[in-house]
């Protein structure tokens, strides 16, 4: 069994696995149930400043949408942070990470953007023995309209500041959790790094509305017959988290700042991707709210499993794909490939030849007794017939040799790298004067 | 209950009320919304697909399921009934095992195919349930059809002709119109008189009159029909019954299945209908599969399946020959009935082993003895009293691909015509094909 245990910001933890500041951590119920079921560690459920807490709406609180079996790809929520009295948070907080004090214990924050809450509420916290906390600049509803969660996330100057504040204020490890409700993920992170944030987190939820009812025509999850937008997560939002995470990973002024990846962590592969990406540990929350605490011990197995199939640390895994991630103009256009269908694997169902004649290149052939070929001098290798077909690995993409002929071109293919950058069609290419 | 399997003869009652009841309930029951959801979802939604080219009536599969998948099960009936008028008994009836369910890719993928018929029963249902009849006709065109036989052949070629704005009366010679469908179908396959209510269903278009009691040849004639009628179709099925080539045939206790199976389907108390406490079915189609399941469900101790070739020719799938195993069917391959044993009533079958000697089935000499207190001949059925003036091919009428007979304004489809299976889906495709060649015929004269 490979060794899973965690070191992010100097915070230990008996494995990677982290669930994320939601409803499962609201409460040391709850938390105790995920310690024992082998979590290692917890971002408490947001603390708001001291005072009368904040109210949840009474009705649905969460939106979602299903594939096949029903099964959930995505949630949504309309739910505040913790409201529950600050007291009660703390001193479950402290009992909790008392009794467990391998597990990680970070508390969530989310204070009016002064500091005098900030200096508040950092002492509170800390005299918990929490590990560290988590700036919630990320929740995109209700919270937002107070001035919080992404409005302040949405305004890199105020990351700065506020996680100047908390790193003046306090001995605890800052995390910095971002939102993804913003055009360009970087901007935020390097504010948080300009702050003296240890760290970031992302992403939060995505503002969305999951479905309208054709009945009432009211937005769900619906409130007496209205909605509101909340904040969607779960497997759909995965695609998005990984990029951001990438995005800050390979960025010249946040490279090197620790990530805890989340979004949409559903299995150990995610898990293990998120990790490639530059993330130094995962934060789950939609998987467990689906199937309950139980799954992160195939998380951990499986993780595991894969680390030792491959004779890897989990160290060596983190990062291990930001290299090869780079922008579209560095791609090697002298890269060519065409779709290869395996046909004692072919079931004959005709999706490639539909989606390729239909909306693609018209690069499939289908005879009379149903045999699709590729026409190679008419593929350009988009992927479509791969990503299609319902059977896996019966389309696959072959790469052409070099000095092959490509029938699509008529041109041999050429073995140096070469990209957009040098490429003649490229207006921005130089010439050098004729 | 008075009897049991183990009492000697023919008898009834062998089960009590309860365990009959139980084992004539559907065979397979309904899809509930979720599962139809599931089942829907596995659909891959092919190009051409290969289920559709094997559904003989064309109907468009992967559309109809989509429209399941997307909480229109309505539209996805109406998809199914515009190719289909019974789509809801062949979703019950069809041996979609060597049709639609055969041609699934995922049956090539993993054996486990979509499950077509049962989907088709869910949306059809759906529709159906609802009281809601699809169709409005066309204007009236004032042209009088006659359609012999209320069966799937002819109710799809009424239904189709009523739709275009003829005027149509169906003439059956039993009481209820359905045919097959009401007195020929497993009891289990379509339960809760669903053939009469498709019936009734059907009729809803408007346009149709239906004459009970009226059989071709004794009630009235080809020849009157065509003069009262701008057009005829004839959909009367094989009313006749093949019989064996083994002496002691006329024992007691022999009789035809078609007669065993239709008296199943009309009683209205299953503790009443007798059966053999061994039972012998000789035959190897669907009417042979029917009838020895059904003697076995009814309390039979011992059902037996003679067939006088081997499994793989047998005309019942594999999967009907697994269901009939199931139920604990016995089969017996390459064997032929040679005499029917008894002094009065029937004691017992001699069987001769069979072997093919070029094109021909020839005994082996070796025989042996099933014992035998009933003997249910299902050995095919024929066309029975066809019309003089009419070309017969192969012992059935000699049609067209669209219908047409050897006689003017005469078209012909279902069982009683030539080519295409026997099934009711083949059927209700040759009665609705040849609709609207008779619409075409009565609307611009025939070519």
């Amino acid at each position: 069994m490979a060794d899973l245990t965690s070191d992010f910001l100097g915070i230990k933890s008996p494995n990677p696995f982290w669930l994320a500041s939601a409803p499962p951590t609201d409460k040391e119920y709850n938390v105790v149930r995920a310690f024992k079921a082998g979590w290692g560690g917890v971002v408490w459920k947001t603390l708001g400043e001291a005072g009368p807490p904040v109210v949840n709406v009474n009705g649905p609180r969460y939106g979602a949408i299903w594939g096949a079996d029903r099964r959930l790809l995505g949630l949504n929520n309309i739910e505040l942070i913790t409201d529950r009295p600050l007291e009660v948070n703390l001193r479950e907080i402290k009992q909790v990470k008392r009794d467990w004090p391998d597990r990680a214990m970070i508390v969530s924050i989310m204070v009016p953007c002064e500091e005098a809450a900030w200096k508040a509420i950092l002492p509170l916290v800390e005299e918990t023995g929490a590990d560290g906390i988590e700036l919630n600049f990320g929740c995109p509803h209700g919270m937002s309209e107070r001035g919080m969660g992404s409005a302040v996330g949405q305004v890199p100057e105020y990351i700065e500041m506020v996680a100047r504040w908390c790193k003046q204020n306090t001995r605890m490890p800052v995390i910095v959790k971002l939102t993804p409700n913003i055009t360009d993920i970087r901007y935020p992170a390097r504010a948080a790094r300009r702050g003296g944030a240890d760290a970031v987190s992302l992403i939060n939820t995505i503002s969305s509305i999951t479905s309208v009812n054709l009945e009432t025509f009211s937005p769900e999850p619906s409130i007496d017959g209205k909605g509101s937008h909340g904040g969607y997560c779960g497997p759909a939002v995965k695609p998005i988290a990984l990029n951001m995470v990438a995005e800050i990973a390979r960025d010249a002024e946040t490279r090197g700042m620790p990530i805890s990846g989340i979004g949409g962590v559903t299995t150990w592969r995610d898990a293990a991707e998120f990790l490639a990406l530059g993330a130094g540990n995962v934060q789950v929350c939609t998987a467990a709210m689906t199937y309950g605490f139980k799954i992160v011990e195939e998380m951990k197995s499986g993780l595991s499993q894969y680390l030792d199939g491959h004779g890897m640390s989990l160290s060596d895994l983190i990062g291990r794909a930001v290299p090869n991630v780079t922008d579209w103009q560095y791609l090697n256009l002298n890269y060519v490939t065409k779709a290869r269908i395996d046909q004692d694997a072919c079931i004959k169902c005709g999706r490639c030849y539909a989606a390729c004649e239909d909306t693609s290149h018209q690069a499939i052939s289908m005879s009379p007794d149903r045999v699709f070929e590729v026409m190679d001098d008419e593929c350009v290798a988009c992927n479509l017939c791969v990503n299609v077909c319902p059977v896996e690995g019966c389309i696959t993409m072959e790469e052409m040799p070099a000095g092959a002929m490509d029938p699509r071109t008529g041109k041999p293919v050429d073995p140096a790298y070469a990209n957009w950058t040098t490429h003649p069609n490229n207006p921005a290419t130089i010439k050098a004067a004729e | 209950m008075t009897n049991s399997p183990f009492t000697p003869g023919i008898a009834p009652a062998r089960l009590d009320a309860q365990t009959l009841a139980s084992n004539f309930a559907d065979l397979h029951g309904p899809l509930d919304a979720h599962e139809a959801l599931v089942a829907a979802d596995r659909c891959y939604f092919c190009h051409d697909a290969p289920c559709i080219t094997a559904c003989p009536t064309s109907i468009d599969i992967p559309l109809f399921i989509r429209q399941i998948a997307t909480g229109t099960p309505e539209a996805a009936a109406k998809t199914i009934f515009d190719q289909n008028i019974l789509g809801g008994m062949c979703a019950r009836v069809c041996p979609t095992e060597t049709l639609c369910e055969e041609a699934c890719v995922r049956e090539a993928a993993e054996g486990k195919p979509v499950e077509i018929g049962r989907l088709q029963r869910y949306a059809t249902d759906t529709l159906m349930a609802a009281g809601v009849h699809p169709y409005v006709r066309a204007a009236a065109t004032g042209k009088r059809v006659a359609v012999v036989g209320a069966g799937p052949a002819g109710l799809a070629c009424a239904h189709r002709l009523a739709m275009q704005g003829h005027d149509i009366t169906i003439f059956d010679a039993r009481p209820k119109g359905g045919g097959l469908n009401e007195y020929g179908i497993a009891y289990y396959k379509a339960v809760g008189g669903f053939a009469g209510s498709e019936v009734d269903w059907l009729l809803k278009i408007g346009g149709i009159t239906m004459e009970t009691g009226k059989a071709l040849g004794r009630d009235i004639t080809l020849d009157g029909l065509r003069d009262d009628f701008d057009a005829v179709f004839l959909g009367m099925g094989l009313a006749g019954v093949n019989a064996l080539s083994a002496e002691g045939e006329a024992r007691a206790g022999v009789s035809d299945a078609v007669g065993f199976i239709s008296d199943l389907r009309q009683a209205s108390d299953l503790t009443t209908l007798p059966v053999g406490r061994n039972v012998v079915v000789i035959g190897g189609g669907m009417t042979a599969i029917d009838a020895a399941v059904q003697s076995k469900l009814l309390g039979a101790e011992n059902v037996t399946i003679l067939y006088r070739r081997g499994r793989d020719a047998m005309p019942a799938s594999r999967y009907e020959q697994d269901l009939a195993a199931s139920k604990g069917v016995r089969f017996v391959f390459d064997a032929m009935p040679v005499a029917i044993l008894g002094n009065g009533a029937v004691t017992g079958v001699r069987v001769e082993y069979t072997r093919s000697e070029g094109k021909s089935l020839v005994g082996t000499g070796e025989t042996f003895e099933i014992p035998a207190d009933q003997v249910l001949k299902a050995i095919g059925q024929a066309l029975q009293g066809a019309p003089g003036g009419l070309e017969i091919t192969g012992g059935k009428i000699a049609v067209s691909d669209v219908g047409r007979t050897s006689l003017p304004g005469v078209w012909a489809g279902g069982d009683c015509a030539a080519g295409g299976e026997d099934l009711t889906v083949t059927a209700v495709a040759e009665g609705r094909d040849a609709a609207m060649d008779i619409h075409a015929a009565l609307t611009h004269g025939i070519p």
